[in-house]
C-alpha cells in the first residue's frame, strides 16, 4: 500500500517543531508499524536526509521504549498492543497517518518523536521498591503463602511496561494509572505491607511534583494501555493514600 | 599469557563456601571510597549494581535505553530455574548442576556451574522478598513448570513475563539505591571504550546519546554486563539496540573472547515473513510443555497446505509426523533447544516445511486443550460434557498459562492459535560464548569483570531454557559482589582515580576520531545495508549447520564486507546530537569484526557440540545415527581468543576442561 505520513519533526528540546509530510510506497500489510518507519528512514538516509528519530528497542511489546501517538491515539488504532506490535493491516492503501510524540508537560520532547520520561524514574525512586538487601539468607520463598487471587492481581498490576501511553492519552496528563499499578502490586502482597504508608505518600508526592495532572475518571488510560492495566489500580491507590494520610 | 581459571581446590560441593570464607573483604568504611562502573542494567548488571551499592560501594551504572527497566532481559518469557525441589520430584543442587553441564554438551566449567546451581535457590527467596509476583497454586505456594532437557519441574515463572518481573525486581532494588545516592544512573549513555591504567581497568569513555558529548568516567573496577552478540545475525530475537560493543572494546584492549561459535538458535520463533523484517519474535519454550510439534507425514499434504487447499486441522493424527516424539521418545517435545532446532531444520530441508517459504513447522495445542478440558470437567463435576464445553474449559486453562504469548502471536501473524496450530521456525536467540572470565568472573584485564550473557562461563555449548535468568541474577546478586571484594581489597588506599591522565586522553581521542570518521565519510550505503549483508552470510554459512568450505568462505566474505563498510558507509547528521544512525554504525563496525572471529572459531572447532554443528562430525551408525558427534579427546577445551588486529590473526589460547564430578557421555535424549 501507499501512504502519506505526517510526522512531527523537532531538531532538539529547545527547537520549534513542525509536522512534515512524507510518502512511503509498497508497504506490506504484514509489516509492523515500526518496520514501516524503518523503510521510511532507509529511504531518507539514501536520499541524504536525516532519518526520523523514534524510541524503540525490543520490538515485541515488553520493553516499553516505543511511544508513538498515531492518528490521535497512543500506540495507534489497535487495542492491547504497543506501537511495535501494531501491524500495517490496520491501515488502508492511500491513508494519511499522523504521527506525533507523547504530549505531556512532564514528558518534554528530546528530538522528533522521542520524549524524556525520566519523571517516571523519579516516581519509582521515591518508593517503588521493598527495602530488602541481597543477602542469601532471606527467608524461604514459600514461608509466606500468598492467596492465588492476590498474587494474580499483583501480577496483573506489575505487567505495566512504563511506556507512558496512559499519560499521553489523558486529557489531564495524569500518571495515576502508572503509579496506581506500582502501588497496587505491593499493596496486594504481604511483603509490601511494612512500607505501605510511606510508599504511597512519597510516590504520589513525587508524581505531583513532576507536573502530572489529576485523575478525573475518564478512563482513556485504561482503553489505551497496551497491557490492559485496570482502573481498579487507581481506586486501590486512592484507598491506600487515604489510609496512609490518616495514619500520617 | 597462560590462562588461569583460578578454580579453588577441594571437593566441588565445598569450593564456593570455602572460597568465600577465605576471600579478602573490604571493610564497610572503606567501601565508601571505592567506585565501581557497571555497564548494562539487565538482570546481571541491574542486580550487580544494586547489590554493590547496598554493600556500600559507589556505583555508576550505564544503559543505552532511557531507563534500566528496558534492558532486554525484560523480554525473557518462560521462567527461571532453581533447585528448590518444591515439587518433591527428585531435584537437587547436584541434579541442576548435572543437567546444566549435560545440556551444555560438556563444554562448560564444572566449578562455575556447580556454584550457579548452589545459589539458584537463594535467587527465588530474594525475588519473592522483593515482591516479584511469581505464579502460585491454589494453596498459595509457588508453582513450577518444566523446561527442555530436564526431567523435573524446577522452573519458576510469572505468566509469560518472567524476565520482566525479575528485571523490575532488580530495577526496584536499583531505584532504592539511586534514591540514596549510592548508584549514579546514566541513562541514554553508551560505553565506547575501556580505559586501562597501569594494566588495570580504571574507567570508561561513554557517549551521552542525547547531546553526543564524550564523557570520561573513572572507577576502581569496571563490570561489563552488556548482554550477548546475537544481533551479529542482523535478524534475531534480541532487541534492536542489543550489541556487542562494550564486550568487543574490552576484547580489543586485552580481554580474551571465548567460544564465539556457541550460539543458540531457539526452536520456537515466529517464522520470517519478508525481506523488510527487522527482528524476529520468540515464542517461549514453555509452550513446549503443552504444544506438540509436527509436520505432515505426506508430501501431498505439505503441498496442499502451502497452496491453501487444506488446513492443518484437516489432517488426522495418522497423517501427522510428531517428529520430536518419534525421534526422542524419552524427552519428546522437551528436548533441548539445539536438538529441537536441528530437527526442525532437518524436516524443512527435506521439504516438509508448512508455509510458503518452506521454513515453518507446527506447534499444536489441540491435545492440550482436550486434556485440560476433560480434567476441568471432572474438577467441576460436569458429567458428559459436550465437545464444545471441553474445548471451552480447556481453552481457559491454556489461556491462563500462555495467554499473552497467544495474543502476541495473533497480533503478528493474524491467525488464532487456539483454533489453528502456530507456525514456528528456529531463530538466533542467545549467545553462550562471550568474554572469557575466571572463577571470580574477572576477564584477562585485571579489574575488568564480565557477567551475565556477556561472559562465556556457565552454559557450555548450549544453554537450557530458564537458565539465562538464573545465571544473570546469580552473577549479579550472589557471585560478583563477593569476588570483586577480593580484588578491591587492594584498592582501599588508592583514592579517587583521576580522569586527567594520558590514558584517558588517548582513549577519548580514539573514540572521537572514529565518530568523526563516520560523520565525515559520506559514503553511498546505509549502516543497515551492511548489517543485513553480514547477517545473511552468518545465517547461511555460520548458522544451524556449518562446514569447512562454508566457514572459510564466510571469513573471506565478512572481511570483504568490512572493508567495503569502512569505505562506503553513510551516516547522516552530526556527532553532537541524538543520532541513531551513528550509534548503529559503531555497533555494526564491531559486529563486522566479531562475525569473522565467530566463523574462525567455528572453523577451528572440528567437532559438533551443542549449538555448534559441524556437518563433518556426525554419528554414522547405531542408535544415534545422524546426531551430533562430539570429540572429547581433541576438543574438550574452551577457545579463548586474543586480539591481534585483524580477526583472522587472533591467537587461540586453550583452557582445558576437566570433568571430575560428571562422567563425559554422549548426550542422549532418546
Amino acid at each position: 500500500m501507499n501512504l502519506t505520513l505526517k510526522i512531527w519533526r523537532q531538531k532538539d528540546s529547545s527547537a520549534k517543531g513542525q509536522m512534515v509530510d512524507y510518502k512511503v510506497t509498497d508497504i506490506s500489510e504484514h509489516m509492523s508499524f515500526l518496520e514501516m518507519m524503518d523503510v521510511l528512514n532507509e529511504q531518507l538516509v539514501n536520499a541524504g536526509e536525516e532519518p526520523v528519530a523514534f524510541d524503540h528497542d525490543c520490538r515485541e511489546g515488553i520493553c516499553g521504549m516505543c511511544s508513538l501517538y498515531i492518528n490521535g491515539e497512543a500506540h495507534g488504532p489497535d487495542r492491547g498492543v504497543t506501537t511495535c506490535q501494531l501491524h500495517m493491516r490496520m491501515f488502508k492503501d492511500g491513508d494519511t497517518i499522523t504521527i506525533e510524540p507523547w504530549r505531556a508537560a512532564a514528558f518534554p520532547v528530546i528530538k522528533d518523536l522521542i520524549v524524556d520520561r525520566t519523571s517516571f524514574e523519579r516516581i519509582q525512586q521515591a518508593g517503588g521498591f521493598i527495602s530488602v538487601n541481597t543477602s542469601g539468607n532471606t527467608q524461604d520463598a514459600n514461608a509466606i503463602p500468598i492467596a492465588k487471587e492476590a498474587a494474580d492481581k499483583a501480577m496483573d498490576a506489575a505487567t505495566c511496561i512504563g511506556c507512558g501511553a496512559c499519560v499521553a492519552s489523558c486529557k489531564n496528563s495524569s500518571a495515576m494509572l502508572f503509579v496506581g499499578a506500582k502501588v497496587s502490586q505491593y499493596a496486594l502482597l504481604p511483603q509490601g505491607q511494612v512500607e505501605a504508608t510511606e510508599r504511597v505518600l512519597n510516590m504520589v508526592k513525587q508524581m505531583d511534583e513532576e507536573g502530572f495532572g489529576n485523575c478525573t475518571n475518564t478512563g482513556a488510560c485504561e482503553v489505551e494501555c497496551p497491557k490492559g492495566i485496570s482502573l481498579e489500580n487507581i481506586a486501590r491507590m486512592n484507598r491506600e493514600y487515604l489510609k496512609a494520610a490518616f495514619k500520617g | 599469557m597462560a590462562l588461569d581459571s583460578r578454580v579453588p581446590k577441594g571437593p566441588i560441593k565445598d569450593k564456593w563456601t570455602d572460597y568465600k570464607n577465605k576471600i579478602n573483604l573490604v571493610n564497610p568504611a572503606n567501601k565508601r571510597h571505592i567506585d565501581v562502573i557497571v555497564v548494562g542494567t539487565g538482570l546481571a548488571g541491574g542486580s550487580a549494581a544494586a547489590t554493590l551499592a547496598e554493600l556500600g560501594y559507589n556505583v555508576k551504572a550505564f544503559a543505552y535505553q532511557d531507563s534500566p527497566r528496558r534492558a532486554h532481559s525484560i523480554a525473557a518469557q518462560g521462567g527461571i530455574n532453581a533447585a528448590k525441589n518444591y515439587q518433591g520430584d527428585g531435584d537437587s543442587t547436584y541434579r541442576l548442576f548435572y543437567d546444566t553441564v549435560k545440556g551444555g554438551d560438556y563444554r562448560s566449567r564444572e566449578a562455575n556451574v556447580y556454584r550457579l546451581a548452589e545459589v539458584s535457590a537463594n535467587i527465588i527467596d530474594q525475588c519473592v522478598a522483593q515482591g516479584v509476583p511469581f505464579a502460585r497454586d491454589y494453596g498459595g505456594l509457588l508453582d513450577n513448570r518444566s523446561f527442555g532437557g530436564v526431567l523435573v519441574s524446577r522452573t519458576f515463572y510469572a505468566k509469560g513475563q518472567t524476565g520482566q518481573q525479575l528485571l523490575l525486581g532488580a530495577y526496584s532494588a536499583m531505584n532504592r539505591q539511586i534514591a540514596r545516592g549510592k548508584i549514579e544512573m546514566f541513562n541514554r549513555h553508551e560505553m565506547l571504550d575501556v580505559v586501562i591504567v597501569d594494566g588495570k581497568a580504571r574507567g570508561i569513555i561513554a557517549r551521552n546519546l542525547i547531546t553526543g558529548e564524550i564523557e570520561r568516567h573513572s572507577a576502581h573496577a569496571v563490570v561489563i554486563a552488556s548482554g550477548g552478540y546475537g544481533n551479529v545475525y542482523f535478524l534475531s530475537t534480541n532487541a534492536m539496540g542489543s550489541n556487542a560493543t562494550a564486550a568487543w572494546k574490552i576484547h580489543k584492549k586485552g580481554a580474551y573472547f571465548a567460544n564465539p561459535c556457541y550460539t543458540q538458535i531457539h526452536p520456537t520463533c515466529i517464522p520470517r515473513s519478508g525481506d523488510y523484517q527487522s527482528k524476529l519474535t520468540l515464542m517461549s519454550e514453555s509452550l513446549r510443555n503443552d504444544g506438540r510439534i509436527w509436520v505432515p507425514k505426506n508430501m501431498d499434504d505439505v503441498l496442499a497446505i502451502r497452496e491453501g487447499r487444506k488446513k492443518p486441522t484437516d489432517l488426522s493424527e495418522d497423517e501427522r509426523d510428531y517428529y520430536l516424539e518419534r525421534r526422542y521418545p524419552a524427552f519428546g517435545n522437551l528436548v533441548p533447544r539445539d536438538v529441537a532446532s536441528r530437527a526442525a531444520k532437518e524436516r524443512c530441508d527435506a521439504g516438509y516445511g508448512v508455509n510458503a517459504t518452506g521454513e515453518a513447522v507446527y506447534l499444536d495445542f489441540a491435545s492440550a486443550i482436550q486434556r485440560y478440558g476433560k480434567e476441568q470437567a471432572k474438577i467441576h463435576n460436569i458429567s458428559n460434557p459436550s465437545a464444545e464445553k471441553i474445548y471451552e474449559l480447556g481453552q481457559k486453562i491454556v489461556e491462563a498459562k500462555y495467554g499473552n504469548l497467544f495474543q502476541m502471536y495473533e497480533k503478528i501473524v493474524d491467525e488464532d492459535p487456539y483454533k489453528t496450530p502456530m507456525m514456528i521456525y528456529p531463530a538466533t536467540h542467545y549467545t553462550m560464548g562471550g568474554v572469557w572470565v575466571d572463577y571470580n568472573l574477572m576477564t584477562t584485564i585485571p579489574g575488568c569483570y564480565c557477567i551475565g550473557e556477556a561472559n562465556f562461563s556457565d552454559h557450555g555449548a548450549n544453554r537450557l531454557g530458564a537458565s539465562a535468568l538464573m545465571q544473570g541474577l546469580a552473577d549479579g546478586y550472589f557471585v560478583l559482589p563477593y569476588t570483586i571484594g577480593d580484588y578491591l581489597a587492594d584498592d582501599i588506599r588508592t583514592g579517587k582515580i583521576s580522569t586527567a591522565t594520558k590514558e584517558f586522553d588517548e582513549a577519548e581521542k580514539a573514540v572521537k576520531d572514529r565518530i568523526d570518521f563516520f560523520i565525515n565519510n559520506k559514503g553511498t550505503k546505509s549502516v543497515d545495508h551492511f548489517h543485513k549483508r553480514l547477517g545473511k552470510v552468518m545465517w547461511d554459512k555460520v548458522g544451524m549447520a556449518r562446514n569447512e568450505k562454508g566457514l572459510k568462505e564466510a571469513m573471506a566474505e565478512i572481511k570483504a564486507i568490512r572493508e567495503e563498510f569502512w569505505k562506503e558507509v553513510k551516516v547522516p547528521g552530526n556527532a553532537n546530537e541524538l543520532n541513531p544512525e551513528l550509534e548503529k554504525a559503531g555497533r555494526v563496525a564491531d559486529f563486522l569484526e566479531l562475525g569473522e572471529l565467530f566463523a574462525k572459531d567455528a572453523l577451528v572447532r572440528e567437532e559438533s557440540c551443542g549449538g555448534h554443528f559441524r556437518e563433518e562430525s556426525v554419528e554414522l551408525d547405531g542408535e544415534q545415527k545422524g546426531e551430533a558427534k562430539r570429540d572429547d579427546e581433541n576438543f574438550a577445551f574452551v577457545s579463548a581468543w586474543e586480539y591481534k588486529g585483524e580477526p583472522a590473526d587472533a591467537v587461540l589460547h586453550k583452557e582445558q576442561l576437566e570433568f571430575k564430578d560428571i562422567e563425559l557421555k554422549q548426550r542422549s535424549y532418546k
